[in-house]
């Protein structure tokens, strides 16, 4: 197997480039639009679950920083966005989830110095508190955020002045498909970019990283402000989709049901919080129907018996399912995890 | 003002009583428990049931409510908390969580949601007036018992046999096994000990802090920050950090209503600024 | 003007002294090795110098820039770099991924989030021959928790070179390695280019007399002897601490 450079580039090029069944996922992830006209509320809330997930995957799954609190951001960009609609400061949609992104990244920034200090301990109590020192906020400032009755009076202006968000739901799902889909890519971007492998770097062994050049805070900084502000496009959406927003934005069951959305699609391999989303709704879906008020029980449930059986064991599984749908048709993300023959310049 | 301090005094050794199984445990096992606020409920619920319904005595109610969480926390322990230890944070966290949820759901659907009381007798409602200081009687009741269950704590760990080998357990795994410590048997007990000192916490508690069921999702923050404030390095440094918290709180609710929550907030977070491993931690920390 | 130096280097842990009065003067192109007994304190001096750890007292200058107050990522952009007594790797990447990732760092491409990895030919051109002088293009696709020892250790190694240090600190690199595999690391070793210093810690003594052109030796944190491998060899006191006997330091 002759090693060259361009040997080399072709294979890093080429596990970069999107595989058929990448390409074949968000051409019927977009088909849906037309396949299933009933259900745009619920895949609109898959949708933005799936952007919130796919944010805490950067920060869990590649840089491994533990967050219990990333409902934080969520709820900081759900009401921002949710207020300056609702005062006409900025009437423009997209405009204005931008903006509440990158409030929500301010969020990040400011926080991202607390949450590197200590431990793992640390870290949890750090980003639980945030999400629950804004959850008291809210609460105490009712008289703007509208306290328990949550926000009301927020009024959606069509988006480029031509769409208007229906009750049905279908123009705030294709809304929030364009949105999540160009998250998507900009994380696909940093994630095979040398910016990207760093994290990876810094999550397996920091210390050599910062062995080898890498300023580890700088860049830990770095994502966990991205992750924050994509966090916060997706409360956003969830507030200019519904146009309402409560205190349970900021509520701890948001962040331990993100937690659980991740475990169950896997982390590391940016199609984790899509699918374990869809898994979530879908379960969600079923287990209401059953038992409407004891879903809190079974997500319990869930979690204790995935811990017990082991996550290596559950992503093993996964893993394997995803081998045998790879093998049916191109590649999905890549993760270079194959034991033995991994994957050569020349081929699988 | 020293009815504030009193009551603050009072609210920081049920918050330590309640917090220091979590700090041991932590310590002990390098394990992040955030079920532990359940075995409160636990403790709280059972003296519900026991005095409320069953007409047991207030003075009886207590020690139950010790005693059955311990032996629920102990058979946990034992079959399911024993296969996580040597786990990830992330996993410890999932899984506590995981608890958490089960029986915050499972209390909701047996006991219903609402507030429960429990019915305390006579003659510890009301209250005394020592130079001018109201000083509740519960809450009096709240700073013997803790107090002596502080000292009774020191005298166990600095005294006892079983005291040394959790000291020596807590420094150094390996090497206590070695000496031929049975560590698995430690952390039982100890845990179990932890818990049923949460679950009488939580029958003591219950008049102060509202029990309902989602007593562990509401108190989980304050039992972390008084771990994370006082350290796991000794018994000393969440006691102390429980008071300072108590009497923050309490004071802090009094003169200042509208941010009166954010004291015990705003301690944290200066205190994780500047001394990440705890106020009173050793230098040595995990 | 020596390319390390070290300056009454001290560092103390409460009570005890690690190192004191540590003066190391290092040459350009040099192959300096650091022996001593185990706990001597050699490693204490190559985190002190990495700035894993600061020192108590004195300072460290490299190329005449004084560089003791320096976090460990900085001091690595100036020019020097090491590897663990332990392997210290990314597990879950590829040999490839791994150089690439220094060489990407060192070429200023660390923070780029935009690129693909890999798609400058400069990169990937300078990958394939590190890959290649270390031995490692065999295994390049390979994760590296299941590489081999000396595979691992030769890779340990190529990370550290690929950050091209002016100087190289390299802790112990023969621990471990099997004896079959020895060869290969020690050849390696041999062949690093001339402009780069090296700096070893090592307790293979074969490996430290066919190798280095200076030795130091550290006995209880504080320097014992310094100079050419003849004369450390025959040095009395050097005999009579590895062979156990009392001493005055």
């Amino acid at each position: 197997m002759p090693s060259s450079a361009d040997s080399v580039s072709a294979y890093l090029a080429r596990r970069a480039r999107w595989s058929p069944l990448e390409i074949a996922f968000w051409i019927f992830v977009f088909a849906t639009i037309w396949l299933f006209p009933g259900k745009y509320l619920i895949m609109k809330d898959t949708a933005i679950l799936a952007l919130f997930a796919l944010s805490l995957d950067l920060i869990l799954g590649y840089a491994g920083i533990i967050s219990l609190g990333h409902a934080a951001f969520f709820g900081l960009a759900g009401y921002f966005s949710g207020l300056i609609a609702k005062y006409g400061i900025i009437n423009e949609p997209v405009i204005a989830l931008i903006c509440s992104g990158l409030v929500a990244a301010a969020l990040g920034f400011i926080t991202s110095f607390l949450v590197l200090r200590g431990s793992d301990l640390t870290r949890i109590m750090v980003t639980l508190g945030i999400s629950l020192i804004l959850g008291e906020i809210a609460n105490r400032y009712s008289n703007i955020t509208g306290g328990a009755d949550g926000l009301q009076g927020v009024d959606i202006k069509p988006i480029f002045g031509l769409f208007r968000f229906d009750l049905y739901g279908h123009n705030g799902y294709i809304y929030s498909l364009i949105v999540l889909f160009i998250c998507f890519v900009i994380v696909r971007r940093i994630v095979y970019s040398p910016f990207g492998l760093s994290l990876r770097s810094l999550k397996g062994n920091p210390l050599r990283a910062s062995a080898i050049g890498i300023p580890v805070n700088r860049r830990l900084v770095a994502i966990y402000t991205v992750s924050g502000g994509l966090a916060g496009i997706a409360g956003g959406l969830l507030t200019q989709t519904t146009a309402f927003c409560s205190l349970d934005v900021f509520s701890f069951d948001r962040s331990a049901d993100l937690l659980l959305v991740l475990i169950i699609g896997g982390t590391g391999y940016l199609y984790g919080g899509l699918i374990g989303a869809v898994i979530y709704k879908f379960l969600q879906d079923w287990i209401a129907t059953l038992t409407p008020q004891y879903w809190q029980f079974w997500i319990g449930f869930v979690l204790v018996v995935i811990v017990l059986v082991g996550r290596e064991r559950v992503e093993g599984w996964i893993a394997a399912v995803r081998e045998f749908i790879v093998r049916l048709g191109g590649r999905l993300v890549e993760r270079p995890a194959t034991v033995g023959g991994g994957a050569g310049p020349d081929g699988h | 003002m020293l009815t504030i301090l009193f009551d603050g005094v009072a609210y920081g050794m049920l918050l330590f009583v309640l917090a220091c199984g979590l700090s041991v445990t932590l310590g002990l096992m390098n394990f992040i428990n955030l079920a532990h606020g359940a075995f409160a409920m636990a403790g709280g619920y059972c003296t519900v049931i026991l005095v409320n319904r069953l007409g047991l005595p207030f003075a009886l109610g207590l020690p139950l409510a010790f005693l059955v969480t311990a032996a629920i926390g102990a058979l946990l322990e034992r079959t399911l908390y024993s296969h996580v230890y040597a786990r990830s944070h992330l996993d410890q966290v999932l899984f506590t969580i995981g608890l958490v949820f089960m029986s915050v759901a499972a209390v909701d659907y047996t006991m219903g949601s609402s507030q429960q009381f429990v019915l305390i007798p006579q003659a510890l409602q009301g209250q005394f007036i020592v130079f001018g200081i109201g000083m509740s009687k519960y809450r009096l009741l709240i700073i013997l018992v803790c107090g002596l269950l502080t000292i009774g704590l020191q005298l166990i760990i600095g005294k006892t046999r079983f005291g040394s080998r959790l000291r020596a357990a807590v420094d150094d795994r390996r090497v206590a096994r070695g000496l031929g410590i049975n560590v698995g048997a430690v952390f039982t007990l100890t845990f179990a000990f932890g818990s049923g000192l949460a679950g009488l916490g939580g029958a003591l508690g219950a008049e102060i802090l509202g029990l309902d069921p989602t007593f562990p999702l509401k108190y989980m923050i304050y039992f972390l920050i008084v771990v994370t404030v006082g350290g796991t390095s000794s018994i000393t440094g969440p006691f102390l950090a429980s008071i300072l918290l108590g009497i923050a709180d309490v004071a802090g609710k009094y003169y200042v209503p509208t941010l009166g929550a954010f004291v015990i907030y705003t301690i944290m977070i200066v205190v994780l600024i500047w001394r990440p491993q705890g106020l009173f931690a050793r230098s040595a920390a995990r | 003007m020596p390319i390390l130096e070290t300056i009454g280097l001290e560092k103390r842990f409460g009570g005890i002294t690690a190192a004191h009065d540590v003066s190391l003067s290092i040459e350009k192109g040099a192959r300096h090795a650091l022996i001593g007994p185990n706990g001597a304190g050699k490693t204490t001096v190559i985190n002190l110098l990495t700035g894993v750890l600061r020192p108590t007292a004195g300072s460290i200058m490299l190329a005449g820039k004084d560089i003791t107050g320096l976090l460990s990522h900085e001091r690595v952009r100036l020019g020097m770099a090491r590897t663990f007594q332990i392997n210290q790797l990314f597990l879950d990447l590829t040999p490839l991924e791994t150089i690439g990732l220094a060489i990407s760092e060192r070429l200023g491409k660390g923070s780029d989030w935009w690129r693909v990895i890999g798609s400058s030919s400069a990169v990937t051109g300078e990958i394939v021959e590190i890959l290649e002088r270390f031995r490692l293009a065999d295994v390049m696709h390979t994760r590296t928790a299941i590489l081999p020892y000396g595979k691992q250790r030769l890779l340990e190694i190529a990370l550290a070179f690929a950050c091209r240090p002016q100087v190289l600190l390299l802790d112990e690199p023969a621990a471990g390695v099997p004896e079959v595999e020895r060869h290969e690391l020690l050849a390696t070793i041999a062949a690093l280019p001339k402009d780069v210093t090296v700096l070893l810690i090592e307790h293979d003594m074969d490996l430290v007399f066919s190798f280095a052109d200076r030795i130091s030796v550290l006995v209880n944190g504080g320097l014992l002897v310094d100079g050419a491998p003849e004369d450390v060899a025959h040095d009395p006191r050097v005999k009579a601490v590895y062979l156990g006997e009392e001493l005055d330091v």
